[in-house]
């Protein structure tokens, strides 16, 4: 039987149990079909450019981290000495999720959306767009978090990894990489063209430039410093390069909340975003 | 199945005021019909399927489908449907097996309960030798049935097509129309915009005609066809230039004479003694035909445009 008129199918009956719910026009629990999808549709995705983001930390860790650093000598950062190279490696961390994140929740999505109209599609089921955007930015999060694992390997066979607080890297990352997709995501829900998406790699490369990444903001006169520290990719890479020195106290707290806050409003307005889309 | 009431839906216009795409329709569709909405382009067709398929929120107006309204119910009404977008939304990066697939898993569907009936729909569209295929390999027809079998995985009660045949060359669509004959034996409600007449005559028993954003007529093609035109129409042409001149030497030939940019149209009920009489007033056309009244002429009757130049 092809159809079954009239009678209740099990997509119906699944439909009818999250009905009730007071989130039901916009989340159907459903977000991790779309990562189910995108894992099917690694096949065909590029892998030279997925690849990528596992090699570019490395090639700025040996660049700075080993050539720079040759010069630069022995560092000292929250009371601790160390090589350049060891602190450097966590600002690429923070910076490779930030990239990972960002490349699939700009790029990615705006081809799904307006090419493959992809999510067009998805919203003709009874996904809601709450499932469409966590699912999408989830997704941007695995992407970002798989370059932080791979390049936390990197630093733990070069030595740099050198306190078990190291570990925490990886969730930070996925914190990182999630918040960094949820904005992404929402602003590449606004943007009708790719030329708008190329003024985002305008603001990515001077980020991850001056955001403490390759020297101290101290470096800056009073208020740009306090304007760098607003910042995302200066409090990611706080954030990591604390966890990697051990150095653990409130303003880790602090980073935390920050992304967490990012993380939300970049959720909320890509909901709104897909629903005036694809539902109004 | 659905029931509308001065549906509308407006769209802010440039300088000011409204656009409407919609302007208050009246609709009703019982379970097991197949109803079709016939118009132009621009007539408001998509938009009109668009709200009935919950994806596009009404202006003003009553709408229920199934008894239920998609403001507050769009995830429930859309468990219900099955949808076959006018231009092709097939997920590009995965093979046909994996588009039926995922859409189920969109759907919330179990993959034990997926597998088989993915089978039962790769036999009924015919597309199981191209179950590993990509997408982009496939033809436009394939790629439409791909879609009417994406829009089954659910098993629904009620099919929207948006225009399902466009731009199909003319065996594809035949084995479309094929396949959505079958479905509609099956019992289930078919919902079909289109501007091809002969697929209107077809697949539709009740349809509805829209021109501008309003309903201007309702009723079975045959009864249409009854209604606002001749049993037979005879159509000639005497050339771009000269049919504007022979038009007021054809009076008193059937019921209408009506005079297109390419061709003279008479509405007639005795076609050949017609065609006669013109040539017999000394008229030879460059080309002539006498031919059954079909929906394209309840069109022109209705609007003033034939339905391809529209």
């Amino acid at each position: 039987m092809i159809v079954q008129a009239l009678t209740t199918s099990a997509a119906v009956a699944i439909a009818e149990r999250r009905a009730g719910r007071p989130d039901a026009g916009i989340r159907s629990g459903r977000a991790h079909t779309l990562i189910e999808r995108n894992v099917l549709a690694l096949r065909t995705s590029n892998t030279i450019s997925f690849l990528s983001g596992f090699v570019e930390p490395v090639i700025f860790l040996l660049a700075f981290g080993y050539g720079v650093g040759a010069l630069v000598g022995t560092v000292s950062y929250a009371g601790i000495d160390a090589s350049y190279a060891a602190f450097v490696a966590p600002a690429l961390l923070a910076a490779s999720a930030m990239n990972g994140a960002i490349f699939d929740s700009t790029f990615n999505v705006f081809f799904k959306m307006h090419f493959m109209r992809v999510y067009q599609a998805m919203m003709s089921t009874s996904l809601g767009p709450l499932d469409v955007a966590l699912g999408e930015i989830g997704w941007a999060m695995i992407r970002g978090a798989a370059y932080a694992v791979g390049f936390l390997a990197v630093m733990t066979v070069a030595g740099l990894a050198t306190t078990w607080w190291a570990l925490l890297l990886i969730p930070a990352a996925m914190l990182i990489a999630f918040a960094f997709a949820s904005i992404g995501m929402s602003l590449t829900s606004l943007m009708s063209s790719f030329q708008q998406l190329n003024w985002l790699q305008f603001v990515l490369l001077p980020l991850f430039l001056f955001s403490g990444t390759f020297f101290p903001i101290t470096a800056y006169p009073e208020w740009l410093q306090v304007l760098v520290t607003m910042t995302p990719l200066w409090q990611a890479v706080a954030l990591t390069r604390n966890l990697a020195f051990g150095v653990i106290d409130l303003s880790t707290l602090g980073h935390v909340l920050y992304f967490a806050a990012i993380a939300i409003v970049g959720l909320y307005a890509t909901t709104r975003r897909l629903d005036a889309l694809f539902l109004r | 199945m659905i029931r509308a009431r001065a549906l509308t839906k407006a769209y802010p216009a440039k300088p000011s005021g409204e656009l409407l795409a919609v302007a208050g329709i009246d609709l009703d569709v019982a379970p097991g019909e197949s109803f079709g909405i016939l118009g132009a382009n621009g007539a408001g067709k998509s938009t009109t399927m668009r709200m009935i398929g919950a994806t596009l929120q009404r202006t003003s107006g009553e709408l229920t489908i199934l008894g239920r309204d998609p403001i507050h119910e769009g995830p429930l009404i859309r468990a219900h449907l099955g949808v076959v977008p006018q231009q092709d939304t097939l997920d590009t990066d995965l093979t046909v097996r994996e588009n039926l697939l995922t859409y189920g898993r969109y759907f919330g569907l179990p993959r034990s309960q997926l597998r088989p009936r993915i089978e039962e729909l790769l036999d009924f569209t015919q597309l199981q030798d191209k179950r590993d295929a990509k997408v982009d390999s496939l033809s436009g027809g394939m790629k439409r049935r791909l879609t009417i079998a994406r829009s089954l995985i659910n098993e629904p009660s009620m099919l929207l097509l948006d225009e399902p045949t466009t731009g199909l060359d003319p065996q594809a669509r035949h084995i479309l129309w094929d396949r959505l004959f079958h479905l509609r034996e099956t019992g289930v409600t078919l919902i079909l915009t289109t501007h091809y007449m002969d697929e209107a005559e077809q697949l539709c028993e009740r349809l509805v005609v829209m021109d501008d954003g309003r309903i201007v007529a309702e009723g079975a093609p045959a009864e249409l066809i009854r209604r606002y035109s001749s049993r037979e129409v005879v159509e000639v042409r005497f050339g771009a230039q000269r049919n504007a001149e022979v038009v007021p030497h054809l009076q008193g030939i059937g019921d209408r004479l009506e005079l297109l940019p390419d061709r003279i149209l008479i509405y007639t009920d005795t076609g050949e003694s017609d065609l006669q009489e013109i040539v017999a007033r000394g008229h030879m056309p460059i080309t002539a035909l006498v031919r059954r009244a079909s929906l394209e002429d309840v069109f022109l009757r209705l609007t003033g445009r034939s339905l391809e130049d529209a």
